[in-house]
């Protein structure tokens, strides 16, 4: 119950937020959240699968790309391109996982990268169609929702927060519901859990397809939202970052990656009004964290405090 | 003698209206004294970080200049500065950042154009002028919004068509193209193609080199040997090796004459050791590197504010070269601002649509310690600025100018009318 | 340019891409199959090589030969060092934890990626070769500071194996590697045997980077492919068989300047890297280490 009220809670506070934070710090908020579900996807695959993938950039690029091509091309609105870029996403990861699960540990860490990479390089390839590294800002017309503007500031916060809660809720009861369980175990002792007769890879390949779901609506979100889609997202950067955001704010909860990415957000925001070598100070704290908070911050605190956090 | 515990009439009086006018004062003289802030999108770190270093000099010269004669309309100027990473997704960030949160009046500096794509939407919704250094074609292609502008330095497609009719009459006919394999390369690849064919020309062969690449000698056997001029414009920090490469790939033998663009060696001595490949070939340049003869008269005025000495390296590092091709744009564009601020009375945040109205306005734009590059002409409708481009050679490892076009070469029909669109 | 001499430069460019690939990557593969953790800083040690290199080089006057010798000799011990005190102040600390490590290294990425550019500068400086000799071949010129790269790339290649195999301390290595507790139960301090690879492995990547820099020039942004493709040749040779790592640099090195000579560079890349991905889907141990 306390769970619920918490993550409840968070969502209320995040929706009055528009109304006491600068339109500046809202909108950051509001990519924050964006990311967020990226972050989140990422985490049910990696928290609380084990799954350890350096290939996710392929995934947040495909849902982006499912959605801002339809929208380049055939003049798709926001609402069947968002969808698009969710199924995009699901798929793409479906497609990885079929093959890259036939490995684990280190080997389906490089394979997820290397698929990544192919996929970046594809999109260079199809410069003409895809735009390669330049991308193409997404029309304004594919940017509308239910006759709402996407790039007006309170219809996108309201759309960023809709698909956050969604998302968050979704996690949330995926994490304390029996499947969420069989995750988990296969992260714990993935042997064992086949000798209770669970099958690993259907598990792990529903894990990686649900997050890529994420990474989809995530990609999809920014694209529409934000109005840009470029081959940049494609890059190992954007595997690394879910990857920061979870490890921060602590694998395996459901908040964790919100706090994960809310916390980069202000240590590049902080050390970028200190100092021109703000790479330097991010670094410094990343090894502080880790020295001080390896399971990240709400791992630490669920381990040593509320342990009833999921 | 007034007396203080009873003051008369006329005393109060004075003192009130004293006190009125100290009360407005303060107003009237924040108003002129209230800085104009020009948000700089500058390539702090990332692969950008080799011009934005040089972008921030000069764009910290020209605002020295611009103060010490008083400003803009007599307000003082500021730049805010924020890395943007040479990213886009961070550059959209940055444009958020210097407009709301450091309430600055316009952004400007970007030079990579991905990064350009990814920010420029973000300045169309937050309504604010974005004033791009980035040379790239996405500008006047009709790409962006009515809100991006380039005032300062010409466009890919100004630069590569103009170069076509003098390779063509002095270099040969048929080409051989080595280029990045992503946006930038695809322009030269696809303007110098149609320009050199218009001279009765033909690209015999197109060499596209992954941008990343940082070895070249497998590509060369690619070459034709009919080739008769290889047109190379490599990006990044492998064009040394390029050069290095080609050398010893040729060696003394038989070899295509060469044509490149500046961009390949911007910050790199044309004498460094394993370049002396690159003898009496010929490179295009936006503002010639190496001090010319005929150099303007206010040239000397303009290297020294930026701290260059006439080889275009800094005077205070002599191994520390310029990217004196592209800086330029910084100072010209602040200059530009300036102008057009002062045409529209700009006095605001609220002015910025009647601000890009007053710059679209702006045609000629004559050669002066504004515009050290050359005199330049500037097209309202597509929101680039067109200008002057050279060629030189080296010789004795020096870059000597031998040609310059004129601005005329370099235009071209609109692609766009921005004037016709919505804010 | 004929098939045949095409073939051979492609060869020739291929077997330097994989002599320092080996290099680097045999430093990878010592940390990763000693240690069992992922340095994601690893390629910037390559880069801390080549900007060292320029530095020492540009510091030391008089012969180019005698300034490279000296970056050979100085800068991969400096690398070695900085890479000591890293394993000693942070990885210990966090015990190995294989996904601390992670988001340390990158921490240590960023620290030092920054570091490079304010204190070196975001430009790519050229070095002296210590000398430049040009080999003519009948169809085709040919840098000669290449071929010693090859050879100088196998003679430390060699040295190490002879470390490994004919050495105590390469002894006390491989037993740490093996099983790290049955080590410790016998004697070995496995802290200090850490620390000494994870120098090791530092070293090797920054003596890669102050090879390659004649070639490449030195630029503080250099560390990120070789990061990738050490990764890739350690993973496809197998973690914990160096001799996989060896032939996984040459097997990559080779095919990469042989497929780019048939398809477009782009296309090229993505074959390669599919290929790469895809004997490990089928072959996840890699080509020669153990199944796990």
């Amino acid at each position: 119950m306390r769970v619920w009220v918490l993550h409840l809670g968070l969502i209320a506070v995040l929706f009055t937020a528009q109304y006491w934070l600068s339109p500046y710090l809202a909108t950051n908020l509001a990519r924050i959240m964006v990311l967020t579900v990226f972050a989140m996807g990422y985490n049910l695959a990696f928290g609380y699968t084990g799954l350890l993938s350096l290939g996710h950039a392929l995934l947040l690029a495909a849902g982006m790309y499912a959605a801002g091509l339809p929208a380049q091309l055939w003049g798709w609105t926001a609402g069947p391109a968002f969808i698009a870029g969710i199924a995009g996403g699901g798929l793409v990861a479906a497609a990885l996982g079929l093959l890259a699960l036939r490995t684990a540990g280190v080997s389906f860490m490089i394979v997820t990268l290397m698929f990544a990479q192919a996929g970046f390089l594809t999109l260079l390839y199809f410069a003409p169609i895809t735009g390669g590294d330049d991308g193409f800002a997404v029309a304004a017309t594919s940017r509308t929702l239910l006759g709402f503007d996407l790039s007006a500031d309170t219809p996108r916060f309201l759309a960023a927060l809709v698909i956050f809660a969604v998302g968050l809720l979704a996690s949330l009861a995926l994490v304390r519901s029996p499947f969420g369980r069989t995750m988990v175990a296969m992260r714990e002792n993935e042997e064992r859990s086949r000798m209770l007769g669970y099958n690993p890879f259907t598990v792990k390949l529903a894990a990686l397809t649900i997050s890529g779901l994420y990474a989809g609506a995530a990609g999809a979100a920014y694209a529409l939202l934000f109005g840009y889609v470029g081959a940049s997202f494609a890059t190992i950067q954007y595997s690394i970052l879910p990857m920061l955001y979870v490890l921060l704010g602590g694998a395996g909860t459901t908040l964790g990656p919100f706090l994960g990415a809310l916390l980069m957000f202000a240590l590049i925001e902080a050390a970028t009004g200190l100092t021109t070598a703000h790479q330097f100070i991010v670094g410094a704290a990343l090894v502080a964290l880790v020295l001080f908070a390896p399971k990240g911050i709400l791992g630490t605190i669920r381990e040593r405090w509320l342990r009833w956090l999921p | 003698m007034t007396n203080l515990l009873h003051p008369t009439r006329r005393g109060l009086l004075m003192a009130g209206g004293a006190g009125l006018l100290t009360a407005a004062l303060p107003g009237y003289v924040a108003a002129q004294a209230a800085p104009i802030k020009i948000g700089f999108q500058l390539h702090r770190t990332g692969i950008g970080a080799a011009y934005g270093r040089w972008y921030e000099r000069t764009a910290q010269a020209a605002l020295k200049a611009i103060n010490d004669a008083g400003g803009i309309a007599g307000r003082p100027v500021e730049i805010l500065f924020e890395d943007d990473a040479t990213d886009p997704k961070r550059g959209s960030e940055v444009v958020d950042k210097l407009t709301q949160s450091d309430g600055c009046d316009l952004v400007m500096g970007t030079l990579f154009s991905h990064v350009v794509m990814g920010s420029a939407p973000r300045a169309g919704e937050l309504k604010v002028p974005y004033l791009v250094c980035s040379e790239g074609y996405h500008v006047a292609s009709g790409a962006l919004n009515r809100w991006t502008l380039q005032p300062g330095i010409t466009d890919v497609r100004a630069q590569i068509s103009t170069m076509a009719p003098w390779v063509a009459a002095n270099l040969g006919k048929k080409v051989t193209m080595v280029f990045p394999d992503y946006a930038f390369g695809h322009d030269h690849r696809d303007f110098f193609t149609a320009a050199i064919q218009a001279q009765g020309g033909e690209v015999i062969a197109q060499i596209a080199v992954p941008p990343t690449e940082t070895s070249f000698t497998r590509y060369f056997p690619q070459i034709p040997a009919e080739t008769e001029v290889l047109y190379h414009v490599m990006v990044g920090p492998a064009v040394l090796t390029f050069v290095k490469e080609l050398g010893e790939f040729y060696g003394t033998g038989a070899k295509p004459q060469l044509f490149g663009f500046i961009d390949s060696l911007e910050a790199v001595d044309t004498a460094t050791p394993g370049l002396e490949f690159l003898e009496g070939t010929h490179f295009w340049e936006a503002h010639p590197r190496v001090k010319a003869a005929d150099a303007g008269e206010h040239e000397g005025h303009y290297r020294a504010a930026v701290g260059v000495d006439d080889n275009g390296a800094s005077v205070s590092d002599a191994a520390d070269v310029s990217t004196y091709s592209h800086m330029f744009s910084t100072w010209e564009t602040l200059y530009f601002i300036k102008q057009a601020m002062e045409s529209a009375s700009y006095a605001g945040p609220a002015d910025r649509q009647k601000l890009v109205e007053a710059m679209e306005a702006i045609t000629d734009l004559p050669y002066g310690i504004e515009r050290p590059q050359g005199a330049k002409r500037f097209n309202g409708k597509t929101h680039q600025v067109f200008g002057s481009q050279h060629i030189s050679q080296v010789q004795g490892g020096k870059l000597v100018k031998v040609h310059t076009t004129t601005i005329d070469e370099g235009l071209y029909e609109d692609a766009v009318d921005y004037t016709t669109m919505s804010f | 340019m004929a098939f045949g001499p095409f073939l051979l430069l492609a060869l020739m460019e291929g077997l330097v891409t994989a002599a320092i690939l080996a290099l680097a990557a045999a430093g990878l593969s010592l940390v990763f199959g000693v240690m069992r953790v992922v340095n994601v800083a690893h390629g910037e040690f390559y880069m801390l090589g080549a900007v060292l290199a320029w530095a020492v080089t540009t510091m030391i006057p008089g012969p180019p030969a005698l300034a490279f010798l000296a970056a050979v000799l100085i800068a991969p011990v400096l690398v070695a060092a900085l890479a000591a005190a890293a394993d000693g102040l942070i990885l210990k600390r966090l015990n190995y934890d294989p996904e601390a490590t992670i988001v340390a290294t990158i921490g240590l990425l960023y620290i030092l990626q920054q570091a490079a550019l304010s204190l070196y500068g975001p430009n790519a400086n050229p070095v002296a070769a210590p000398f430049e000799w040009r080999i003519q071949l009948p169809w085709f010129g040919y840098s000669g500071y290449k071929l010693f790269v090859v050879l100088a790339a196998g003679l430390v290649l060699l040295a190490l194996w002879a470390f490994m195999t004919r050495t105590k301390a390469g002894l006390i290595m491989r037993a740490t590697q093996v099983d790290r507790s049955t080590a410790r139960a016998f004697g070995i301090n496995v802290d200090r045997v850490y620390m000494g690879t994870f120098a090791l492995g530092a070293g090797l990547a920054a003596l890669a980077g102050v090879l390659i820099v004649p070639i490449q020039q030195a630029q503080y942004l250099m560390g990120h492919d070789p990061l990738l493709l050490s990764f890739i040749v350690v993973i496809i040779g197998g973690l914990g068989s160096l001799r996989g790592t060896l032939i996984a640099a040459l097997v990559i090195g080779l095919s990469d300047g042989v497929i780019s000579m048939f398809f477009t560079p782009t296309l090229a890349k993505i074959l390669a890297t599919l290929l790469v991905a895809m004997v490990l889907v089928f072959r996840p141990q890699g080509l020669f280490g153990a199944r796990a």
